[in-house]
């Protein structure tokens, strides 16, 4: 190879190009385009008269028509949340008797017939089991249920029309309307949801998508967001009513997070993230049967058993630190106990408890042991009985039980509420922050998606605390 | 050279079909590399699960492919591996997929590269193809989603389209495995030298412009004998495109 040569090429070219002048790029794509319509009109025969079209035509105009596309788009996730709290119920009873009701007393036997010493099967049963047994129990259902449906959802064509009807909302935002197809992942897993992010190409965009992806209730919050309604709207209203008023509260939680999502979006295209929107393609695929079986098999394996073996991966852990936390003492009291009492002040400014507060801490790694671990807290510090023992994890045998237990432990309509508004508006997950990390590699951002949220939350929970106690 | 005369089964893709082994992700030591280029939604994760045995997700919705999946097979003890590009509706912008998907063809040269096309569709995608085709003269057209395009009443004559794009065209319908095994008997042999292309060249060019091109062409090929891109070279060079010009620079491109 010359380097001489490869100059003069180049700077032939650099010539050549003067001489053709500017239009080069619309004439080459003009000739494919001209190239491509003699092969097809050689190749290609079509029937005009397509009926397939037209169904998809008039399915499209009405899923993305001004007047029914939002209402199909609520009615569609309220079915499919509705299927998943209700499918969800039976299997999560059984496992939970087997795995909470059977195996862990089953150990706990066989540890004290080996002389297992109290504190080593305390930490490996108590703590490590309980907390894996326990997400295994409430999670596992759910997932089976929601990922299947979604991905069913997903390969018959609907997330693009979702896309479609939400694009103007985004577009206002200063925000892409891509971000509607990672919002609806982060549904399922916000780290899924930020992985996501890919598809959009704009950088500043994509920084607003992944910012705010933590808005969109994922898996693990869905179950905290279903137990307390359960409990505690549903409880307000005639019992006929209850599943219903529960469910609506649910979703109104999920719609403010999309709220939140587009008002967050707005503040940061308006300040430190200001830009053009930049415009897109967004191609509307045909609807396609999905198929029914592989799609279930898939989602099992793929989703489910991927999710839940990191939440598993997490629980380990977040159980021992449970355990250790309300057994170590400091003084009289537990660090547990120490915690609580330092954070109360501040949780009942934000209508919530220092019990809360703590459960948020240790259930940093994953939000699916926020119950668990705010259940045992509360064992501890109201000394009720009925629990297992100091950090010992456990699911009370009713949804009664369990709402007996946090009015003992100063519940109130006002904590439930606000418990779910913080479940909504907290730092993500460990796992979250650190894909947000590998995604945008900037330490500043990682810093403000995770902290933003938290202080959002604060707010608002301060906000409705005030103005709650003001009216009541 | 001795020619065997085989008998019809076992010139037959079907026959071979069990000299087909799913790699998986497993794919060291393999003999030829293949592209999945493709639009968006055409089901492009589709023919890579159905090669592969691998169950990369798949969803209705274009650009869903966000990373760059690799995948296996071994096919009458060659090995193949298969690398999923992002769809694109072109290489000529700058846009972040493009240029992955452009940046494998041109300097991670595959031995083949398998073009997925909506059947649908076609005119459109041709806008891809035909772009791919002055870059890499070592592909084959898998014409996916057939079952629908029968049920949209849309016929196709895969011979013409085959001629006149002068590489191997395979109907398939990825979703229900029809076609795979012909598509894989095609890879090979495009691979192994038995099918050479001859890619169709854009032609319906401006005068000044093809003159240019023209003058640019034999001055490359003049620097770098028998190289297959040389007017795409051009095309690009006349574009100003920085990429390229450093790559020749380096000699990257060769």
């Amino acid at each position: 190879m010359n380097k001489k040569n490869i100059d003069s090429i180049i700077e032939l070219s650099n010539e050549l190009r003067w001489q053709i002048g500017d239009d080069f790029h619309d004439n080459l794509t003009e000739s494919i385009y001209a190239d491509a319509s003699e092969i097809v009109k050689d190749t290609v025969q079509s029937d005009t008269s397509n009926k397939r079209f037209r169904l998809d035509a008039k399915i499209d105009k009405i899923v993305t028509s001004k007047a029914f596309g939002f209402p199909i788009m609520f009615l569609v996730l309220g079915v499919v949340l509705w299927i998943t709290i209700v499918g969800a119920n039976y299997p999560s009873s059984l496992l939970a008797n087997v795995l909470l009701d059977t195996i862990h007393p089953a150990l706990k036997n066989g540890a004290a017939s080996i002389n297992m010493p109290w504190w080593l099967s305390g930490f490996l049963i108590d703590g490590v089991y309980l907390a894996v047994a326990w997400v295994v129990a409430v999670m596992l259902p759910p997932m089976a249920i929601f990922f299947p449906m979604f991905t069913l959802l997903e390969d018959f064509g609907y997330l693009p029309r979702v896309a479609f009807n939400l694009d103007a909302l985004f577009k206002k935002s200063g925000a892409h309307g891509k971000q509607a197809l990672t919002m609806s992942m982060g549904f399922g897993c916000n780290a899924a949801g930020v992985v996501a992010t890919r598809i959009i190409d704009s950088p500043r965009e994509r920084l607003i998508a992944i910012i705010t992806n933590n808005f969109s209730l994922c898996n693990g919050r869905w179950p905290t967001q279903i137990l307390i309604a359960t409990i505690f709207i549903g409880a307000i209203v005639p019992e006929s009513l209850s599943s219903v008023a529960s469910l609506l509260a649910v979703i109104g939680i999920a719609v403010l997070g999309m709220a939140f999502m587009f008002t967050v979006s707005w503040a940061l295209s308006k300040t430190v993230l200001k830009g053009e929107v930049s415009t897109f393609n967004l191609e509307l695929p045909p609807y396609r049967p999905p198929r029914f079986w592989k799609t279930i098999y898939t989602s099992l394996i793929d989703r489910t058993l991927i999710v839940l073996w990191r939440a598993v991966v997490f629980a380990a852990p977040a159980g021992a630190v449970i355990w250790l936390i309300s057994n170590i003492y400091i003084g009289n009291e537990t660090i547990a106990a120490w915690a609580i009492d330092s954070m109360d002040g501040f949780g009942f400014l934000l209508g919530l408890n220092g019990v809360i507060l703590l459960a948020y801490i240790v259930a940093i790694p994953a939000n699916e042991i926020v119950i668990p671990t705010i259940l045992m807290l509360t064992v501890l510090v109201t000394g009720t009985s009925g629990g297992a023992g100091a950090g010992v994890m456990f699911e009370l045998d009713s949804m009664n039980a369990t709402g007996d237990l946090l009015r003992a432990g100063g519940w109130t309509l006002l904590t439930a509420i606000n418990l779910m508004l913080f479940s909504l508006l907290h730092n993500p997950c460990s796992t979250t922050i650190y894909t947000i990390y590998k995604e945008t590699k900037s330490l500043k951002w990682t810093v403000f998606a995770s902290i933003m949220p938290v202080i959002l939350g604060f707010v608002v929970t301060f906000l409705v605390a005030q103005i709650w106690r003001l009216i009541f | 050279m001795e020619t065997k005369i085989k008998s019809a089964c076992e010139t037959c893709a079907h026959f071979n079909a069990e000299g087909l082994k799913k790699l998986g992700i497993h794919t060291d030591d393999f003999d030829f590399v293949v592209a999945l280029a493709g639009n968006p939604n055409t089901g492009k994760s589709t023919v890579f699960n159905a090669l592969t045995g691998l169950r990369q997700h798949t969803g209705n919705w274009p650009g869903k492919t966000v990373t760059r999946a690799e995948g296996g097979f071994e096919y009458n003890t060659q090995k193949f591996k298969l690398v999923d590009l992002p769809g694109t509706y072109s290489l000529l912008s700058t846009s972040e997929d493009e240029e992955a998907a452009r940046d494998f063809i041109l300097f991670g040269k595959p031995n083949v590269t398998v073009i997925v096309a909506d059947a649908n569709r076609l005119e459109r995608n041709l806008n891809l193809v035909l772009q791919i085709l002055e870059i890499t003269d070592k592909a084959v057209l898998c014409l996916n989603l057939m079952d629908e395009a029968k049920r949209n009443h849309i016929s196709i004559d895969e011979r013409t389209l085959a001629r006149d794009l002068g590489i191997p065209v395979v109907p398939t319908s990825a979703r229900f495995n029809k076609g795979i095994p012909e598509l894989i008997q095609t890879i090979s042999d495009i691979a192994n030298g038995t099918i050479v292309c001859k890619p169709h060249r854009i032609k319906s060019v401006p005068d000044n412009i093809d003159r240019a091109v023209k003058k640019l062409t034999t001055e490359i090929e003049k620097e770098f004998p028998g190289i297959p891109n040389s007017r795409w070279i051009a095309f690009r060079l006349l574009e100003g495109d920085t990429q390229i010009i450093n790559a020749l620079k380096s000699g990257e491109l060769v």
